[in-house]
């Protein structure tokens, strides 16, 4: 667990640099954890995606799988590994300020 | 996490139910971590990309220890398609999907599928028995030059 400053707020990240308070989070943060993982600029679709990881998580307190992530989010599979090359629903769940999804799916 | 896996090359040999899953799981589990992916289809290994046969896998009931059912009973009428039945309803319940499904989703992240030449020759299979996303029927040599630089891994 560490600690860090963005946009004017002390937040507190896992090892791997999740948000560990989800409420803790901001549109602003979530572009700036969005730059520090290469992904500049954020686009709509990217925001297609991290909202829906956003609201899944805080409607049911689990993350999406990939495969719900493809049926629901309104982003196609193949879509969604062009917006997030490094993994979309990892990479979702950290810039959207949720912890790292467990599933293995 | 100093070191980091770049690239896998998965090699599916086995064709039961038991035999598929565990190497799509990898494949699927891997591009989800933005790891770059081939999967080489061998032997029964096949069936899991073959139209004809992707819908249909069974659990082996006989000769399967891990099951912790008696050979006698495993080779009763009906007990595979009864095993295979209660295991895809404990994976529709965690959100693994079907085969078919599987193969589209692994494919659609970016996974390349191939089916092994000497196989396919020795099946006298041909390209139309597989699904589109195959990527190709390649040689062994063929697949130890894709899977260069990675780790590769054998189920």
């Amino acid at each position: 667990m560490s600690t860090t400053v963005i946009a004017n707020r002390e937040l507190e990240l896992d090892a791997e640099g999740f948000l560990q308070k989800p409420e803790q989070w901001s549109e602003e943060i979530g572009v700036e954890l969005a730059r520090q993982v290469g992904i500049d600029p954020l686009t709509d679709r990217h925001w297609q995606v991290v909202r829906y990881m956003r609201d899944k998580y805080l409607q049911t307190g689990q993350a999406p799988s990939i495969r719900s992530l493809g049926k629901d989010s309104g982003v196609s599979t193949k879509e969604l590994y062009q917006l997030f090359p490094k993994g979309p629903a990892k990479l979702a769940a950290r810039i959207g300020g949720i912890p790292k999804p467990h599933g293995c799916i | 996490m100093s070191e980091t896996i770049e690239k896998v090359s998965i090699i599916i040999s086995k064709g039961s139910f038991e035999g598929i899953y565990p190497g799509l799981i990898m494949a699927n589990g891997a591009r989800m971590e933005g790891i770059e992916v081939n999967v080489f289809f061998t032997f029964f290994g096949m069936d899991a990309i073959n139209v004809k046969h992707y819908e249909h896998l069974k659990v082996a009931t006989v000769g399967n220890p891990g099951l912790h059912i008696p050979t006698m009973l495993g080779g009763l009428p009906g007990m595979s398609a009864f095993v295979t039945h209660q295991m895809e309803k404990k994976m529709a319940e965690l959100d693994i999907p079907p085969v078919p499904e599987f193969i589209t989703l692994i494919a659609d992240s970016g996974a390349k599928l191939y089916a092994c030449k000497a196989s396919v020759d020795m099946f006298g299979l041909t390209r139309e028995d597989f699904v589109e996303q195959l990527e190709g029927i390649i040689t062994v040599g063929d697949f130890y030059g894709l899977a260069a630089g990675g780790q590769i891994i054998f189920t």
